[in-house]
């Protein structure tokens, strides 16, 4: 990667997925740029559903009387009714509300706890650092959908409003992801510490807590942005499965893709397709959104795997230290790898 | 903690040395790695044990609004969930300890009982996903790694993509809609169909896998019926994970086809097809194995979606029944047998790792 970084865009061009898109081509390029149409969507439709939507998530009713349970897609319901006498079309577009939600309140959660966590661990080490790295491994091999069906029951007790019931998602899903942040951020803490400018700040006297906030903190961050896009088409999975199995939020209070599923099973069964394919296809593309964004990021910050620009250019020496091979997504130590990217 | 950074390292081309040394060192890795399973096990036995008693005792969730306030007390009182929350913690710690992990709220059966019932079918289900999954993932990862940033490889890059951006539970019932009920030519759940589970049942000393129990009886009907059944929650599954085999696959493949030996072998004339099938495959395959360890927690979950899907009685389905019975003891005891299970596979796969690959011994 050869940007000058001098110049009135050298900002806006280290953004960090402005610089990503700058530096991919071909395929790479494709992908990321499909990603990011599909995630602008996503987030507009989101924010737009009020308008959007023809009827309310929970409406059963308009000035013609009930809708009728399982109807099937017609001029007044484009995507049909759903057992419940839902209209489908609203309920995945109110929907995507409730994924966002979730998703923001989780990241940001996760974030705040893993970062902090993660740069104390890694900062100060000793038996602090070892407790919490045997905790973390523990909750990460643990199947996540488990643990957040814990979190969702010891939060809730399972059913909840509005409100509620978007935080409890989210709070399972961020005790879920709290040990990846862990991982990665004190990984490139380790790294930084024996850094040179992190000795110069201990010899002019400043304080522990100054460095780790100031100058590991800025520099171990760079994966951010990767971590969350991984991090938030799981979260959208682990929604949908608790919603799923009953554990997500009353469809009075939202509107959520995973419960409208477990409701479509016996659709399922008769022939009525209709309850099942739109909310699934809605997961299916949001997720894939957010996951091409999050590969090609991924990609392009692995030079063994990033499409070369030109011919010739041989394989950076990183190559040998960088990631993981492989599966980015269930697998946090791909991104362990990327402090190669340096 | 050893899965993960043994992942990180990238697969070398040479050769597993075993000195007399290193097999020491295996020794010593065996132990460590043996000891480290109980503070595992510790911690999520713990973490469960807690968060689930932050909602109040599991009676008064299972049946508040069903009895009255003074029945309810008795019954809290007679469990013993009233009593300090740390007694209640070391005594449940004494009790896992000797293999008790508590008794069903809503059917009043030991939670081992629903195990050894019902775990069988789970097993049966994780072993056709992997399956699936090898079948899957490792040619097409081949055929992408072969045909890199070609139109095959996009499509299949995609296509790992779907496979983990799809819920197990969509994916599910996407396979029921168009092989169920479109076409008809598979059934639409269970494990078998009802007359021959009941034969099935019926047998001596079943093991309740049910494909080694229909081969058993011999009968051509009985072994097809059930592979009928296990096609679609096989599949539905096993995609979860094809698409990281597949993933895994073609990364590594990628990076040992750059390797100085297969150029060396490419030079001598061996042809393209085998240089991806053998040379550079092999040592492509340890990542995999080392991520089966990570991937058996993955389909665990996902087999507790997949079951309820498919009206699969394992343990995945018992656990969502129990959910929604608000049966919070029969939950906590499923998990914490599923953490101790996640644990020692961990374990297992870590030492074949080990074995296999002598670097990730430290």
């Amino acid at each position: 990667m050869s940007t000058p970084n001098t110049g009135p865009r050298a900002f806006f061009r280290r953004l960090p997925v402005v610089h990503q898109l700058r530096q991919s081509v071909g395929l790479q390029r494709a992908m990321l740029v499909i990603g990011l149409v599909i995630t602008g969507i996503f987030v507009l439709t989101a924010a737009l559903a009020p308008l959007l939507a023809p009827y309310g998530f929970a409406q059963l009713r308009d000035a013609d009387g009930a809708f009728g349970a399982q109807q099937e897609p017609n001029a007044k319901h484009l995507l049909g009714t759903t057992v419940g006498g839902f209209d489908v079309l609203s309920r995945v577009i109110w929907g995507t509300q409730t994924a966002f939600l979730v998703i923001v309140v989780a990241v940001i959660l996760s974030i705040f706890v893993g970062v902090f966590l993660g740069l104390v661990s890694g900062y100060i080490g000793g038996w602090l650092d070892r407790v919490l790295v045997v905790i973390a491994d523990a909750v990460y091999a643990f199947p996540s959908l488990l643990l957040a069906i814990i979190a969702a029951i010891a939060i809730s007790g399972g059913q909840s409003s509005f409100w509620g019931g978007i935080f409890a998602a989210a709070l399972s899903i961020t005790v879920v992801f709290i040990p990846q942040y862990l991982r990665v951020i004190r990984a490139e803490t380790v790294r930084i510490k024996a850094e040179a400018y992190v000795e110069s700040a201990k010899v002019i006297g400043s304080s522990t807590g100054r460095i780790m906030f100031r100058h590991v903190f800025r520099n171990a961050t760079r994966t951010l942005p990767l971590i969350f896009t991984l991090n938030a088409s799981e979260a959208i999975l682990t929604l949908a499965g608790l919603g799923f199995l009953g554990f997500g939020i009353e469809p009075t209070s939202a509107a959520e893709w995973g419960y409208d599923l477990n409701k479509s099973i016996s659709d399922v069964t008769s022939g009525i397709w209709w309850t099942s394919v739109f909310p699934g296809a809605a997961i299916v593309l949001v997720v894939l959104g957010i996951t091409l964004v999050g590969e090609s990021l991924n990609d392009l910050a692995d030079p063994r795997l990033r499409t070369k620009r030109r011919a010739g250019s041989g394989p950076a020496l990183t190559a040998e230290t960088s990631a993981v091979p492989g599966g980015s997504l269930a697998d946090v130590p791909n991104i362990d790898g990327l402090e190669a990217r340096s | 903690m050893t899965t993960t950074e043994i992942a990180g390292a990238p697969p070398r081309a040479t050769p597993p040395l075993f000195s007399r040394l290193s097999s020491n060192k295996l020794l010593r890795f065996i132990i460590v790695r043996f000891l480290l399973i109980f503070p595992t096990i510790f911690i999520l036995v713990s973490m469960v044990f807690f968060l689930m008693r932050t909602i109040g005792d599991p009676i008064t969730a299972a049946l508040g609004g069903r009895l009255s306030g003074a029945q309810l007390a008795e019954r809290v009182e007679a469990a013993g969930y009233n009593r300090p929350l740390l007694v209640q913690y070391f005594e449940y710690l004494g009790q896992i300890f000797t293999g008790n992990f508590g008794t069903t709220i809503s059917d009043n059966r030991p939670v081992v009982d629903v195990l050894a019932t019902y775990g069988s079918a789970t097993l049966e289900l994780v072993i056709y996903a992997l399956i699936v999954a090898f079948i899957v993932g490792i040619p097409l990862g081949m055929v992408a790694a072969a045909l890199r940033d070609r139109w095959p490889d996009a499509v299949l890059r995609i296509f790992a993509i779907l496979c983990y951006a799809t819920p197990v539970f969509f994916a599910g019932l996407l396979l029921k809609l168009v092989f169920s009920v479109a076409l008809g030519w598979l059934p639409v759940a269970g494990r078998a169909s009802v007359r021959n589970e009941l034969r099935l049942s019926n047998i001596s000393d079943p093991t309740g896998i049910y494909i080694v129990d229909a081969i058993r009886i011999g009968s051509p009907a009985v072994i097809g019926d059930v592979l009928a059944h296990a096609v679609l929650p096989g599949v539905a599954l096993g995609l979860l994970t094809a698409g990281v085999f597949l993933r895994l696959t073609r990364t590594n493949v990628i990076g040992t086809l750059s390797m100085d030996y297969v150029d060396a072998a490419r030079s001598r004339g061996v042809r393209e097809f085998r240089l991806v099938t053998n040379h550079a495959l092999k040592p492509a395959l340890i990542p995999i194995i080392t991520v089966i360890g990570l991937q058996i927690a993955l389909l665990l979950g996902g087999a507790v979606l997949t079951e309820t899907t498919f009206e699969w009685q394992g343990l995945g389905f018992q656990l969502s029944r129990y959910l929604a019975a608000r049966d919070f003891v029969a939950v906590q005891g499923i998990v914490a047998l599923l953490a101790v299970i996640v644990a020692i596979t961990n374990f297992i796969v870590d030492i074949v790792a080990a074995l296999i690959d002598p670097r990730v011994r430290f």
